[in-house]
């Protein structure tokens, strides 16, 4: 008998006006010590399938009208509340996403850890700590003594996540759900939490229902994988099968999305757009009653770059490495020191008032599309902002001609400027953000993870839609990402920082296919193939 | 499971317009769920009716007719001074319509329309038969105060002057507040500092000892009591909206603002304030609720607006001084008991209709 057991799933959520079907019809079966991977984009139901398991939806608002989940022979749905709290962080528990928000932040390291233990195993408390402390030793965490005492902030995001895991592990479950583990960390780290997981896995002899959109993880540890699409599994099997000859066209859709491709070649001898020399970003320290300046975060410390007419800089590197500061300096948004040439044009000395006309000609494309959006403006609007302020475009259906141009050219309808952010999807509202850059027709475009946020499918059409217009306009990138694959698809020469400094760079053949420094390769090894190398050149 | 619920509120429904204005997505939420609380919706209707009533007070509480039909001419008294040769009396002064005199000789050669409360709110009647202050009676329905005025003359009366200077109290301290928290969240660092440590000792002084202080030099009239009391309550809304500022200004979306060069004034406007709106509109009814309260109190204590005022705070002084006359209190209580409610319950829908969690209804 399978371990865990689902069949005809349905999950519906009630809204105002009707309900709506998260999850439809979801069969699937978990044996013991398996492997098998939840994957599809967001919205198509891999959470709320595995919320649902241990009936964590916040019924009633959400229903199922069909279906039943066994645990080893017992029915999960509509189980007394004895029942699920047996089950629950002791026979099956959940490792979540965001590991700043599933940690308590006001309780420490040990307190969380030996909650699971007192509650569920009722241990004392000197028995809870000493298998606390094996715990911690058992997921990896460095100096595990001496970070019992420490609270969820003073953890890196690795760490944070190495504590859910040994909280997730405490009670010896039999099934793992982890949702998302290692999307809110970066690539080193997620590759060493993987083959974390991995051991522990095959030392401990659980399941693991392991939910994700990344297929690399898939492929490299998933035995078995289901696909899902808008709340149906449309395909699952064993994943060299699935992934070898897949059968459905969204399995197949999902596995051609994937960026590839390599930028094209480029003539020599391009003018240079943007030159920064020696530049620098320091956040000065304040202590003490008087806010001394005591010492400086070096964000950005003498980073050099050239970006030429029509090429693309990639800016690679883990979180907290400078990439997105170093972006903003070079645009004059952030205070900092160093020489920076626009077309020519010194510009870091200039004060607010003169840059406004160059404003136009160096614009910027950010993460989030949801964040950089504002609600409240129509995508007209927010698309005219920029032309009100640069252009005397004062006629209204001109400038609404302008604006549908802009539109069609990242692939909208130009009828939909009457239309709010909140209607369009993810990548639908990342072109929005481009349209509203490109409507200035600038010459360089700082271009700040503009594919993180999106699903994989829509990852490949931005990164095509990106190239096309480069291609079109001559323009200039600097394409900040923390996605080698990316970078790969993107860039001609490649700048890899960590702690504010370039640690390596070259063009993109040279940094991708014969990377120099150590931390250069673990970062490769953890990005393409999810392997962890160089352990000492990165951090944990 | 957040997700799945995103993508039903996508659905595109019919533009639709009120009052002429194009309404967004969003504004049309928020209606909906305003008018989805019924009870705060419905204390929005009464309290408008009520107030809407109260400002046309010449027309519902008078001492004199609304209309006079006298030798075949129409005349309009609410709306203008006749002396009282016109209807054949004695004296070049306004004519008193109350006096039986004066009621004689119109009823001999015409006839007179009278509001539903023939007394204004200094009116004083001077038929009692008992002695002020009288009980409720067919004459006066709450009865007299001690001065001999009838109750629910003064009642509509003080309500229009409570809720009028309570509105005016809350949008002057509501801009100056605003553009306050505005100019501090946006420029953050030292003038933040500054102002805030200035704010904190601003709000240490004891007002009302202030008060009591200033209205014994000045005479307060009704501007000089608002601008006093302007001093100490345009501090409400700076924190809420400072805070809205200081959040909202690294938003990704004003940064791509000051990236395409516009004006900081410009982003305040277009791009902070609405942010700033809802937690300002979430906290105005209260704020109104608490502007009548600190006039209904000032008036208690005598420091309030000018002697012969109609108001409530004045009612409810009588009342304490009149024990005897249980109408009194009774009156005052009520009246501000139910204005207050009113706007709680307006509040508390206000609230509903801009909570983002809340799209049931």
């Amino acid at each position: 008998m399978a371990l865990l057991d689902i069949r005809d799933l349905s999950v519906n959520f009630r809204v105002a006006g009707g309900e709506v079907a998260a999850v439809r019809r979801a069969s699937f079966q978990i044996d013991k010590g398996e492997t098998v991977a939840l994957v599809g984009e967001s919205g198509s139901g891999k959470s709320v399938t595995a919320l649902s398991v241990l009936q964590l939806l916040p019924y009633p608002v959400a229903s199922h009208p069909s279906g039943s989940i066994t645990v080893d022979g017992v029915e999960m749905i509509g189980a007394s509340e004895t029942t699920l709290q047996k089950i629950r962080g002791n026979r099956i528990t959940m490792v979540f996403q965001e590991p700043m928000t599933s940690l308590n932040p006001v309780h420490t390291v040990e307190r969380q850890v030996n909650e699971v233990l007192l509650l569920h195993q009722g241990m004392s408390t000197a028995q809870a700590r000493a298998r606390t402390l094996e715990l911690l030793h058992m997921v990896g965490l460095q100096e595990a003594e001496r970070r019992l005492g420490a609270y969820p902030h003073e953890l890196s995001g690795g760490q944070r996540q190495r504590v859910m895991i040994a909280m997730a592990l405490a009670n010896k479950p039999d099934l793992l759900i982890a949702d998302e583990p290692t999307t809110a960390v970066d690539v080193t780290i997620q590759a060493q939490l993987l083959k974390l997981l991995g051991e522990l896995q095959q030392k401990l002899g659980m399941a693991m229902l392991l939910i994700t959109h990344d297929l690399g993880i898939v492929r490299k540890i998933a035995k078995r994988v289901c696909v899902m699409q808008q709340g149906a599994i449309v395909e699952q099997g064993d994943t060299a099968q699935v992934f070898g000859a897949p059968q459905h066209p969204y399995t197949k859709l999902l596995l051609a999305a994937e960026p590839k491709g390599r930028p094209p070649q480029r003539p020599d001898g391009a003018r240079p757009v943007m030159r920064g020399t020696d530049v620098k970003v320091h956040f000065p320290i304040k202590k003490g009653v008087f806010k001394r300046t005591v010492a400086h975060v070096k964000a950005v410390d003498g980073v050099s770059l050239t970006v030429r007419e029509g090429h693309t800089v990639g800016v690679v590197g883990e979180s907290g490495s400078g990439k997105t500061t170093l972006g903003l300096a070079l645009l004059r948004l952030l205070r900092s020191q160093g020489a920076i040439v626009f077309a020519e044009l010194a510009i870091d000395g200039l004060g607010w008032r003169d840059l406004r006309p160059l404003r136009r000609s160096m614009q910027i494309v950010f993460q989030d599309p949801y964040g950089s959006l504002s609600p409240r403006l129509s995508v007209g609007q927010i698309i005219e902002e920029g032309l009100l302020v640069h252009t005397g475009l004062r006629d209204r259906d001109e400038r609404r001609r302008v604006i549908g141009q802009a539109l069609s050219e990242v692939g909208l309808d130009p009828e939909t400027q009457d239309r709010y952010p909140h209607e369009f999807s993810g990548g639908q509202r990342q072109r929005i953000a481009i349209a509203r850059a490109m409507v200035l027709k600038p010459r360089f475009v700082v271009l700040d993870e503009p594919t993180s946020a999106l699903d994989m499918s829509v990852q490949a059409q931005i990164v095509d839609l990106l190239r096309d217009l480069q291609q079109k306009h001559n323009l200039a990138y600097l394409f900040i990402s923390h996605d080698l694959r990316v970078v790969r698809a993107m860039a001609d020469e490649v700048i890899v920082m960590r702690d504010g400094r370039v640690v390596e760079s070259g063009t993109a053949e040279q940094v991708f296919d014969h990377p120099q420094t150590d931390y250069t390769k673990a970062l490769m090894a953890a990005a393409f193939e999810l392997d962890v190398r160089y352990v000492d050149a990165v951090r944990t | 499971m957040s997700e799945a619920v995103i993508t039903t509120t996508r659905r595109t429904v019919a533009d639709d317009h009120v009052f002429g204005l194009r309404l967004t997505p969003l504004a049309r939420r928020r209606l909906r769920n305003f008018r989805a609380n019924r009870r705060g919706f419905w204390s929005l209707v009464v309290f408008a009716v009520l107030f809407v009533g109260s400002l046309f007070a010449e027309f519902i509480a008078n001492d004199r007719p609304l209309l006079v039909s006298f030798e075949g001419r129409w005349l309009v008294p609410v709306l203008v001074d006749y002396p009282e040769t016109r209807f054949g009396g004695d004296f070049e002064t306004a004519a008193d319509y109350r006096d039986p005199f004066v009621r004689g000789l119109i009823d001999e050669r015409g006839w007179a329309v009278w509001p539903a409360v023939p007394f204004s709110y200094r009116t004083i009647n001077y038929q009692l038969s008992v002695p002020a202050p009288a009980p409720p009676s067919v004459d006066n329905w709450l009865g007299t105060d001690d001065q001999g005025r009838d109750v629910v003359a003064r009642l509509i009366y003080g309500f229009r002057i409570s809720v009028l200077f309570g509105l005016v109290l809350t949008l002057i301290s509501s801009i100056i507040g605003i553009a306050a928290g505005a100019w501090q969240g946006y420029s953050g660092g030292l003038v933040d500092l500054v102002f805030q440590r200035f704010i904190e000792i601003w709000n240490g002084i004891p007002v009302l000892f202030l008060l009591i202080i200033l209205a014994s030099i000045i005479q307060p009239s009704f501007w000089m009591l608002m601008g006093i009391l302007l001093l100490f309550s345009w501090d409400a809304l700076v924190g809420v909206v400072r805070a809205e500022f200081l959040r909202a200004r690294n938003f990704d979306y004003v940064r791509a603002a000051r990236a395409l060069g516009v004006r900081d004034a410009k982003i305040m406007f277009k791009h902070l304030l609405p942010n700033a709106m809802v937690s300002t509109l979430t906290f105005l009814p209260f704020i109104l609720a608490g502007s009548v309260t600190i006039l209904t109190s000032l008036d208690f204590l005598g420091f309030g607006l000018p002697p012969g005022s109609a108001s409530l705070g004045e009612l409810l002084n009588q009342a304490k001084n009149n024990l005897t006359a249980p109408w009194l209190g009774l009156t005052a209580f009520l009246s501000i008991a139910v204005m207050l409610v009113l706007l709680i319950f307006v509040g508390e829908a206000v609230r509903d209709a801009f909570d983002p969690r809340k799209n049931l209804g």
